[in-house]
């Protein structure tokens, strides 16, 4: 097939997917907290609240774009398509699954094949403080100007761990070009243990995990590090003023950062597409399994019936059987070799989102002047000897 | 352009620098619809950078006229507009306000309605303090402990409407007693409230009072010696933070409190950390108070015998006389309450409420003036505030736990 075809098709599917995962985080995000919090979360649009993603669409889109007569229509208008932009190309290099070949197109899923592939996803992540910064800027209010100010301050300064807590598993691994980080994390120790750089012999990255773990948070503006947009003194942070589609682009820019750093830590610490546990063990079965008990428990769920609301009669069976249905498929030999890595690569993503999720309606949030304080006294020399530490290490065991 | 917007110019005026070459300040306003100023505080903020160098509360916003309406309305009609004062608190301001009329009156109240007020003031107090909890907990970014308290409260509300009908604006306890007979099974639905309350504390506990993040925010924020809060009139658990051993509820004590056995709690650090132990233990203390009253609840009428002053029941009025001369006397004319003038203080969970009740022997009060918590407590503000980082004021600020309509009233 044509190389270019291929590309259009890729680019159009991987939008398609990211932009439903962006919505639908949202959504996961909305059931979970709300489930942590004894109440039911969205309940009202479609079956359990699962068409909520599109009405805010719908809602969002309608509502009227203000631009404020003090702002700077320019740069109050770029900046949240510096930062939804930003945030949306950062998935272009990551590789969900290996190679395969499919009706005798040899492809994988994943756009390109950067061989500088981490580098780029670093100078985006430095980039899209710029969104934040002139948004706050541009809005002319002092609420938006300090949001912004807090934010590129605790960007700029987590920047350096994340960076750090990068480069150690990079010095196991040898290669910047992230398809071939992950290749090199295949393979078991004592045949159980998976060779991810978390687990990888001689210099066991753990703490780099941690570290950029805690420096996603920051990186992406999340609980316990929300202070841009912490809502009880800040009224929303940098984007007070905005609303509408420009409101819903920084929201969506928020929810692909989170995306994206959860597919970076996945390449980079938990092996990517590899699985869990070898093969030969049965992981090939965890999909079906997962899906058909899914699907299993929807069916219980319907047959108990009256709980819940009127029309679970009808989508518990529906969703269930469909899940039952969708079971097999990971069973086809034809699209094992794509679907299963892919699955791998999703599941521990999907985790990484719900740890996100989980500490937001866990913590409370940390003081401007300790978060950077946490930043340059603690993170970053952790960061540092931890680097040093795989380093010497590294260049030990040859 | 009327005086108050004058003299507020004036004052913003005055926070501008004026000296050439003095560091510039940004001025922001915060409130009244700022989303953690609990209703509607308006506080300018001098800032230099993040750090607040003057902090200048405006309060009005939520201005009821309380106060003079109260000497519109006859006496026992007074009590359903003490609750829209502090609305988290609705038992204690009803219980304030009734105290210094019956001492007026000298009314002797039985001893069952006695322990009765003492159970719902209580109940009021967790209440009040679950709803602190939760909101304060969600300034500092802990959003679940909100919930986690909302569930309680709801337990509670439910109780309240369980006796009185209503869920916030009770209106229950009366001059002379309780407003209605305590309703069925009342007292094993507070029971069960009460019994599973403690590890309800435990769980608050459990997330906050070990949390580094938590401590940091909190531990030596806002900050305000003893002398300090004294002088501005602070009472309550922001007192007890402080190390003064001060509730009235043990210094003067009202409604039979001094047949139960409770502690308070004091603390000596006087920052938001303290307060918020200081109010954790008091939930507990409150939880003890209430098991205290239903165990040892005693028999007997709700309402005292003074048939000038309470409603007499349905029965007595179609079978005597003077039942039904007097339903008529206090329907049509109102109470009498004597000349003179009285004041009892109530430890309600902000602080020291009073009524301060004049009267001049008619069936309205003279005067009516009302000694609120949340109003002294507010004065701390400014000392609480300034030389701090904005994050604090959020803290600082949800520590004094006020409730505007007492403010302003």
């Amino acid at each position: 097939m044509n190389f270019y075809l291929l590309t259009l098709l890729k680019m159009a599917l991987t939008a398609f997917v990211l932009l439903t995962c962006c919505a639908y985080a949202v959504w996961v995000e909305r059931k979970v907290l709300a489930h942590i919090q004894l109440r039911p979360g969205p309940y009202r649009v479609g079956p359990h609240g699962l068409l909520q993603p599109l009405a805010d669409l719908i809602k969002l889109l309608t509502k009227e774009g203000i631009v404020p007569s003090y702002a700077n229509p320019f740069f109050y208008l770029l900046a949240p398509w510096l930062a939804v932009t930003l945030a949306l190309s950062a998935i272009v290099v990551i590789p969900f699954t290996p190679e395969f070949e499919l009706f005798g197109v040899r492809t994988a899923i994943g756009l390109t094949d950067l061989n500088i592939g981490i580098l780029f996803l670093l100078a985006l992540s430095s980039l899209g403080v710029y969104g934040i910064a002139i948004g706050g800027w541009a809005s002319n209010n002092k609420y938006s100007l300090m949001g912004s100010l807090r934010s590129s301050a605790q960007m700029v300064s987590y920047e350096l761990p994340l960076a750090m807590a990068i480069a150690s598993p990079l010095l196991l691994v040898n290669t910047l070009n992230l398809r071939q980080i992950v290749e090199q994390q295949g393979g078991f120790y004592f045949g159980f243990l998976p060779k991810w750089t978390i687990f990888a012999m001689p210099a066991p990255q753990i703490l780099a995990f941690l570290i950029f773990l805690i420096a996603a948070f920051a990186e992406t503006n999340r609980v316990p590090f929300d202070l841009p947009e912490a809502e009880s003194e800040l009224v929303a942070g940098f984007h007070t003023e905005y609303s509408s589609m420009m409101f819903a682009s920084f929201f969506m820019a928020e929810y692909a950062n989170i995306i994206t750093i959860c597919c970076v830590a996945t390449v980079l610490f938990l092996g990517g597409w590899h699985p869990l546990w070898p093969a030969q063990y049965g992981s090939d079965f965890v999909p079906t399994v997962l899906l058909a008990a899914a699907g299993l428990i929807l069916l219980y769920h319907a047959a108990q019936a009256a709980r819940g609301r009127r029309w679970d009669r009808f989508t518990f069976p529906v969703f269930g059987v469909l899940l039952l249905a969708l079971s097999p498929v990971f069973l086809v030999p034809m699209l094992k070799p794509v679907l299963i890595p892919f699955f791998w690569f999703v599941a521990k993503a999907g985790f990484l989102v719900f740890v996100f999720i989980w500490i937001r309606g866990t913590l409370p949030r940390f003081r401007y002047d300790q978060l950077m304080r946490f930043a340059w006294t603690f993170m970053f020399p952790l960061a540092l000897a931890n680097l040093l530490a795989t380093g010497l290490i590294v260049a030990l065991a040859g | 352009m009327n005086p108050t917007d004058t003299a507020m110019d004036q004052r913003l005026e005055a926070l501008e620098p004026e000296a050439p070459g003095a560091p510039r300040r940004m001025v922001l306003n915060m409130g009244p619809q700022h989303p953690s100023t609990h209703g509607v505080l308006r506080v300018i903020l001098e800032l230099d950078g993040e750090i607040v160098t003057r902090a200048q509360p405006d309060i009005g916003f939520l201005h009821t006229g309380i106060e003079k309406q109260a000497e519109a309305l006859g006496w026992q009609q007074v009590v359903t507009i003490t609750d829209r004062m502090d609305y988290l608190a609705n038992l204690s301001n009803n219980l304030a306000y009734v105290l210094p009329v019956e001492k007026l009156l000298q009314i002797e109240v039985p001893p069952k309605a006695q322990w009765m007020r003492v159970l719902l003031a209580e109940l009021s107090r967790i209440n009040s303090h679950a709803v602190w909890l939760g909101t304060h907990a969600l300034d500092l970014g802990a959003m679940t402990v909100f919930f986690y308290c909302f569930r309680e409260r709801e337990e509670l509300l439910r109780l309240f409407e369980m006796f009185s009908g209503q869920r916030m604006m009770t209106s229950y306890i009366r001059i002379g007693g309780l407003a209605l007979e305590p309703p069925r099974g009342w007292d094993r639905a507070v029971r069960k409230f009460i019994r599973s309350f403690p590890e309800k504390v435990n769980e608050y506990e459990a997330l906050l009072r070990e949390n580094p993040i938590f401590l940091k925010r909190t531990q030596g924020v806002g900050y305000a010696p003893l002398e300090q809060l004294l002088d501005l009139c602070v009472t309550g658990p922001m007192i007890r933070a402080a190390g003064l051993q001060w509730d009235i509820r043990k210094a003067e004590p009202y409604s039979s409190y001094d047949q139960f056995d409770f502690e308070i709690p004091v603390r000596q650090e006087s920052d938001v950390y303290a307060r918020f132990l200081v109010r954790l233990e008091e939930m507990r203390q409150s939880a003890r108070i209430v098991e205290q009253a239903l165990d040892g609840m005693p028999e007997g009428p709700w309402k005292a015998d003074a048939p000038r002053v309470v409603l007499p029941d349905r029965e007595k009025m179609k079978t005597q006389m003077e039942a039904l001369i007097y339903h008529f006397k206090i329907v049509t004319e109102g109470v009498r309450v004597p000349a003179g003038e009285a004041y009892v203080p109530v430890e309600s969970p902000r602080g020291e409420i009073g009524f301060y009740v004049v009267s001049d022997g008619g069936t309205k009060p003279w005067r009516v003036f009302m000694r609120t918590p949340s109003f002294g407590n507010l004065q701390s503000l400014p000392a609480l505030f300034e030389g701090r980082l904005i994050a604090d004021t959020i803290a600082a600020l949800g520590s004094m736990d006020f409730v505007l309509g007492d403010v302003d009233r």
